[in-house]
């Protein structure tokens, strides 16, 4: 294997588990509520914005992290009752321009409070690459991979070995069923806002020193962990992570091989094509419509 | 003659009123300019609304189609010395042999997918049109010569208003027609069931064809006119804000309401603008109102009121 490669698949592993991080969060919105939300983007800018602010400010570098995650999930969770609480039973575009609406708003008041700069967290554990056949592997890529894996695994456990985490799966598959059998799903709606926040506010502190961060970071990363979520098929949480990590890695080798100029159209033109073949995504199967 | 004096027509000649009576209190240029802004956007969001209100099909890609219009213009009438009619023609025609194909494989996606194709087209677009910048000036945009048709020269902001405003009521009469035609009534059957329309013989992917493509070129042709008007264009006219802008007009004003289009449009047209006094407060205003307007009155701004100015002469009566 060429070194060139092997840094392309580094590059793109690392891009992709953030992709796949925001599209794990559309799969679970989208499992308790069917609302795509389009704000899950924020999530990544706001916590990355307000670790940076934090750690400027003096604060210790781990209490940072944890702060701006924390803010990330009462964003998240603010976002659920009082913006698609309200609108429930309200059609799918609405819900779409609702969650667009506070994109935009989030983004204001980033602005408002972080500016329009572009601010850079300092790595983890330093910049001193690690060379693998050639190729260098920043430690913060290790980190990167380490954390989406925990959380992956942690996912897993949680839900199939927690009554929170079952309760959200059955609400997924019939929400009527759930709430007979004494499933409280305006709790699993607010968990489920909760832990996309979670998930999009972890890649956001753990992407910022590659990637700086100012306000309108998210914008891309939400349109691409969209990609990613459609991609594997909606509501199939592994499906993201497979999809994250095919539109990171085709992303990185096209940069790295054709045209950087194009790097960014690279994720649309896979999802035009994939969904032309195949109209539930790669894993979504065949869906019959009920009449 | 009844067939003639249907709401609509009430509602065609209130919009002819509103158009031609609009420039008695218009005080200067700059308020000349927000209006045929708005006119341009309503274009775009009557046709928008034929696909989302009538067909119950997204689109968050029409930006898109729009600034393929503007550029077809700046490109063949700047680089190429077409006339510009011609520009607009070819544009039009363009857009919509390319919505015609894309329409086939892309309009048999449901709901979220379909946001998605749609949305993936839209920003492919937008790059291309950022990165190939021998053709089109890239992200700094590009030049556009001003409209020229038998003989005159469309300049100054009297003579473009009427232009505008002329091809709206145009637009609005045309897809007034639309609805109210067999292929509007089929449209309706789709959007209530894909599966009942079919049942009863209506031919679904033609229709959604039909309308995304008359969608398309609508977008282009006011997206060629805008290029005229502003004299300057820049990929940001196909970007993925931009799309969404147009949605939102579509469902801020009622979805299924052509008049709801026109005033989504003029609201979300004019309000940026009003907004410019809260300066740094501007985005977080703007989308406080879009959620408040969506959550408070998710049927959109039209038929809402429509609803609440019907109740109460029903109660005023009894």
């Amino acid at each position: 294997m060429s070194a060139d490669f092997l840094q392309f698949l580094f590059s793109g592993i690392t891009q992709g588990a953030c992709y796949a991080l925001v599209g794990l969060g559309f799969s679970i919105i989208y499992n308790a509520s069917q609302v795509i939300n389009f704000a899950q983007g924020e999530f990544v800018m706001i916590a990355g914005m307000a670790a940076v602010a934090l750690i400027d400010a003096g604060a210790p570098f781990v209490l940072a992290l944890a702060a701006g995650v924390a803010l990330t999930v009462v964003v998240g969770v603010a976002l659920e009752k009082f913006a698609i609480e309200p609108a429930r039973n309200a059609s799918v575009v609405t819900l779409i321009i609702i969650t667009i609406g506070a994109s935009i708003f989030l983004r204001g008041a980033a602005e408002l409070l972080g500016g329009r700069g572009f601010r850079s967290m300092p790595a983890f554990s330093g910049n001193e690459p690690i060379v693998i056949g050639g190729a260098a592997l920043l430690p913060q890529s290790l980190w990167v991979l380490g954390v989406t894996v925990v959380i992956i695994f942690a996912l897993g456990r949680f839900f199939n070995s927690t009554m929170h985490g079952k309760a959200m799966l059955a609400t997924a598959y019939n929400p009527v069923m759930a709430q007979l059998m004494g499933i409280n799903t305006r709790l699993v709606l607010s968990l489920s806002f909760a832990l996309a926040a979670l998930l999009g506010g972890i890649a956001g502190v753990l992407i910022a020193p590659l990637s700086l961060t100012y306000s309108t970071v998210g914008v891309m990363l939400g349109l691409k962990g969209f990609c990613a979520a459609i991609l594997g098929g909606l509501g199939k949480p592994m499906g993201a992570i497979a999809g994250g990590l095919l539109v990171g890695v085709s992303e990185a080798m096209t940069a790295g091989y054709l045209s950087s100029a194009y790097k960014d159209a690279v994720a649309f033109v896979i999802i035009l094509v994939v969904l032309v073949v195949l109209p539930g995504g790669l894993f979504g199967g065949r869906s019959v419509e009920r009449v | 003659m009844a067939s003639l004096w249907q709401p609509r027509t009430g509602g065609l000649l209130a919009l002819a009123g509103v158009v031609a009576g609009l420039p008695l209190i218009l005080p200067n240029a700059f308020y000349y300019d927000v209006a045929i802004l708005v006119g341009i956007n309503a274009t775009v969001c009557v046709g928008l609304n034929l696909l989302i209100g009538y067909a119950g099909q997204i689109s968050l890609g029409h930006a898109g189609f729009f600034a393929l219009g503007a550029y077809a213009s700046a490109i063949l009438t700047g680089d190429h010395g077409w006339p510009p009619l011609a520009a607009l023609a070819a544009g039009a025609v363009g857009v919509g042999v390319l919505s015609f194909v894309l329409a086939q494989p892309i309009l048999k996606l449901k709901g979220h997918y379909l946001a998605m194709g749609t949305l993936g087209l839209g920003i492919i677009i937008s790059i291309v049109l950022n990165q190939e910048a021998g053709l089109t000036g890239g992200p700094d945009g590009m030049p556009v010569p001003s409209l020229r048709a038998l003989g005159h020269t469309v300049a100054g902001e009297h003579a473009w208003y009427a232009l505008v405003g002329l091809v709206l009521i145009v637009s609005v009469w045309l897809t007034l027609n639309l609805i109210d035609s067999p292929v509007g009534r089929a449209l309706q059957a789709v959007h209530g069931s894909e599966s009942a329309a079919a049942l009863t013989g209506v031919d679904v992917i033609r229709y959604k064809v039909l309308v995304f493509v008359v969608s398309a070129v609508l977008a282009s042709l006011a997206g060629s006119l805008f290029a005229h008007y502003a004299g300057f264009i820049t990929p940001a006219e196909a970007s993925f804000a931009r799309s969404i802008e147009l949605v939102t007009m579509v469902v801020l004003g009622g979805m299924a309401s052509t008049f709801g289009a026109v005033v989504g449009a003029a609201v979300l047209t004019i309000l940026p603008q009003a907004l410019t006094a809260f300066q740094d407060f501007k985005m977080l205003v703007f989308g406080a109102v879009l959620m408040g307007t969506m959550i408070f009155l998710r049927k959109g701004l039209v038929p809402t009121l429509a609803g609440l100015i019907r109740n109460r002469m029903r109660s005023g009566r009894a």
